[in-house]
């Protein structure tokens, strides 16, 4: 049978550029923690906090992890319907295209332009540019998915299906604004409306661009990684629909206490504790996928990067609808508690997953091993241990910086004025720049290490390059 | 089956996904910001406050602070009266935050007096000296243009008069986001609602009480001396080394402040040490 000729340039340009707006977000994550203990360092106007924030947020989500998202869905999809891709044209197009709209983001986040919404700050001429991006990708996967020679579909076309929709729907509702000139716009909601919209928007990001493509990597390169498949097939058909189904309900946790309705917080309360079902069915079928295999977490590096990045999973899934309940939230809303949270999610789990999908492409995109093992076992110990000094020190902030906000005196008033409570957190913020310093350091190794991979002389012959495919 | 049919698969995923959009997304326009939501008293930013509130966004204020009071108990005693739906009818985007790095602002409006908001915006440490917020003294240089604010009065559909546009010749951006600050959570008249009125006899715990006058100083140091000066010389606030007020009446003003004339209250710091502040202002130090 002749072989499909598979398009793996185009996995290695995203590849690419995902590190290279990764390596952005990281520094610049690391920057916003050092204006946070030292207000010197904001350089106004275009070098605030106020404006950086953003431009770390916006680019680990859109250009690290969608870009990432792009190079392995790319690779996956051809290889899961035995099919090259539809397009090669449409995906060069969709490479150029994703490196003009986070470029443009980047450069008008800094001049000031922004809708201030969480995860979609950007202006409406940008939201167009995102727009015609995702159609391109979306076309691409949905024809190849058509065109596939496998009849059955793998677990990973479906989340990959489902983010294809669930970003498009989430983004275009969200957008909605009237423009008030080129780089000015006025949403289409207003005040509480505005925030449950936002609020839908913003926790289904979480689940479509932040859980299910990590999910889809994880099922399709765990097995490939250890050479044994996935434990149970039925049990990810009902934690992919029931994850699907439960995801929208749940917004509102962000916005319990306030004047959003009171049942839609009890709705988003009881479906993000009912959430727990459906995560913690990926994570048990992960486990369970490893029966047997687990020396391999001592042999194989990439098992290491993906057992740990599920298990990541599993408490972002435990602590998220902990922190749903109201009487929980009451405490730890708005502390340093949350960011403590998102970084779990995002250098713990989605990092890893995407690291563990990198490594694993290097020789197959490169066409030569990987330079460095040592080099890579490294980088996962940093990474841990950056991430978990992240994590802990601001929980522990967090707890600290609750306790304080509520303490109240014999007589009914307020123990601590708000900045007694502030200058509390400055350790705590040290201990992050520090744990962000490490964590950085780890992915410069991660770079080094590919690109030393791509300097090497010797290539592997490509038929074996291909029957790794 | 479903998964040999990626067209049928991709339509019950998408019904999936709408079922909680509908129920929790779509359907609470039903109620929220109706007319059984709107509060009396609430009014339209004018083009002063809008071009502030713009100014907000753009420099990503809420990427510190909140803009909602919630209904818990020491929540209401730092920031003020609980927020309402309401109250941000005309919020386009809501400002609400996630993160407090620095306090919630949906209060703020009447709080201090505007000097405070112009020396405050344009070095914070001069005011607070620990804060971490950042320095804004580029708003005191960037003039504000008419002809854009009230083309987005004019997008908003909010009510403005060409005096009112004809005003912000001449002004800065610090004098909108000043505006801004004084206007945030002061359509409805909670301050006056807050007030409290001390029953009973007022006598000082403790007169003379060499203890209580060093604390005084210390709470002094850290809530007073940004307004009234390190030595009450005055500068925000007016000099206070002479008051001649006695002990009752003083303790009055602190714990309810002058609305009218822009001080603060500080109830929320509770009686002793309002006692202890007393006791240092009228020690003769
Ligand atoms: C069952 C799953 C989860 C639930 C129920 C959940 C719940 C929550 C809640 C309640 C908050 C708001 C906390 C607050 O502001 O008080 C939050 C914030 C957040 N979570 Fe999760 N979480 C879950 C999983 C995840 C995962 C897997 C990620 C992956 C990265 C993640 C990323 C985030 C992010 C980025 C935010 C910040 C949003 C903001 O800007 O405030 N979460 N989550
Ligand atoms: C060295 C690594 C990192 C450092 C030092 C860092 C630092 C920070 C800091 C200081 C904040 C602001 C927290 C606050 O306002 O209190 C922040 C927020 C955030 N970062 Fe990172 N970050 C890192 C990695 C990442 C990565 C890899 C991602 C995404 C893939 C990410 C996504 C986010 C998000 C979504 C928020 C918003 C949190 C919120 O809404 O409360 N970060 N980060």
């Amino acid at each position: 049978m002749e072989k499909p000729s598979y398009n793996t340039d185009i996995v290695r340009s995203f590849v690419t550029w995902s590190l290279v707006w990764g390596l952005v977000a990281v520094l610049v994550g690391v920057i916003v923690s050092l204006q946070m203990v030292n207000p010197d360092l904001n350089f106004g106007p275009y070098l605030t906090f106020g404006r950086l924030r953003p431009i770390h947020t916006n680019a680990g989500i859109y250009g690290w992890g969608v870009g990432t998202i792009f190079a392995t869905f790319l690779f996956m999809v051809q290889r899961l319907c035995k099919q090259p891709l539809w397009s090669d044209k449409l995906a060069k197009f969709q490479l150029w295209f994703f490196n003009a709209t986070i470029i443009a983001s980047a450069v008008t986040l800094l001049l000031g332009y922004t809708t201030s919404k969480e995860y979609h700050e950007m202006e409406w001429p940008i939201d167009v540019m995102v727009v015609i991006l995702w159609v391109a990708f979306a076309i691409n996967i949905i024809m190849t998915i058509i065109k596939r020679k496998d009849e059955q579909m793998y677990i990973s076309l479906w989340y990959m299906m489902a983010a294809l929709i669930g970003v498009a729907i989430l983004y275009l509702v969200n957008a909605a604004a009237v423009p008030a000139s080129l780089f000015k716009s006025y949403s289409a909601y207003a005040g509480t409306n505005d925030a449950n919209v936002h609020w839908w928007f913003g926790h289904n990001a979480v689940a479509m661009a932040l859980t299910a493509p990590p999910l889809a990597m994880f099922y399709y390169f765990l097995p490939k990684s250890t050479g044994v498949p996935i434990y149970s097939h039925r049990l990810s058909i009902i934690a992919f629909w029931s994850l699907i189904f439960m995801y929208l309900w749940t917004g509102a946790h962000h916005l319990l206490w306030t004047p959003v309705p009171d049942w839609i917080q009890t709705l988003a309360m009881a479906f993000s504790v009912m959430l727990i079902a459906p995560s913690w069915g990926s994570v048990i079928n992960g486990y369970l996928s490893m029966n047997g295999q687990w020396h391999q977490m001592k042999e194989n590096y990439l098992v290491k990067f993906l057992i740990l990045g599920i298990t990541f999973y599993g408490l972002q899934t435990l602590q998220g609808p902990m922190q749903s309940i109201r009487s929980f939230s009451a405490f730890i809303h708005y502390t340093d508690w949350v960011p403590a949270h998102i970084h779990m999610g995002t250098m713990g789990w989605v990092s890893m997953i995407s690291f563990a999908s990198i490594y694993f492409l290097a020789p197959r995109i490169y066409g030569r091993e990987i330079y460095s093992i040592p080099l890579a076992n490294l980088h996962f110990w940093l990474a841990l241990i950056g991430q978990l000094i992240w994590s802990i020190s601001l929980w522990v902030a967090g707890v600290l910086q609750a306790g304080m906000w509520n303490a109240m005196n014999d007589d009914g008033s307020l123990t601590y004025t708000f900045m007694e409570t502030m200058v509390e957190m400055y350790p705590y913020w040290w201990a992050r720049v520090i744990g962000g310093a490490i964590y950085f350091a780890g992915i410069l190794i991660f770079v080094y290490n590919l690109y030393m991979t791509v300097r090497k002389k010797e290539t592997i012959p490509s038929t074996t390059a291909e029957g790794r495919a | 089956m479903l998964e040999k049919k990626p067209v049928l698969f991709m339509i019950l995923a998408t019904l999936a996904i709408l079922v909680g959009t509908a129920v929790t997304m779509v359907l609470p326009f039903v109620w929220v910001n109706t007319a059984a939501d709107r509060i009396e008293g609430v009014t339209p930013y004018t083009p002063l406050q809008q071009e502030g509130r713009d100014i907000y966004i753009r420099e990503g204020c809420n990427n510190c602070h909140t803009q909602t009071v919630r209904p818990l108990v020491a929540e209401v005693l730092r920031y003020g009266d609980y927020s309402k739906s309401g109250e941000f009818v005309y919020d386009r985007p809501f400002l609400w935050g996630s993160k407090r790095t620095g306090p919630d602002l949906a209060r703020l409006g009447g709080k201090y007096p505007d000097a405070w908001h112009y020396k405050h915006m344009k070095s914070p440490r001069s005011m607070v000296p620990k804060t971490n917020m950042p320095d804004y003294p580029w708003l005191n240089d960037n003039p504000l243009d008419p002809d854009v604010i009230r083309n987005k009065m004019e997008t908003l559909g909010f009510p403005y008069d060409d005096e009112q546009i004809a005003d912000l010749t001449g002004k800065t951006e610090m004098d909108a986001m000043v505006a801004y600050l004084q206007k945030l959570g002061s359509d409805i008249p909670w301050r006056k609602a807050a007030e409290t009125t001390i029953v009973g006899d007022l006598t000082n715990p403790f007169p003379g009480d060499a203890a209580a006058i060093s604390a005084g100083q210390a709470i002094y140091a850290s809530n007073c001396a940004a307004c009234h000066g390190d030595n009450r010389e005055g500068m925000i606030g007016p000099e206070l080394t002479d008051m001649g007020m006695e002990d009752a009446e003083l303790y009055q003003v602190l714990h309810n402040g002058i609305p009218d004339g822009g001080m603060p209250g500080f109830s929320n710091l509770g009686s002793t040490k309002v006692w202890q502040l007393v006791n240092f202002l009228n020690s003769g130090q």
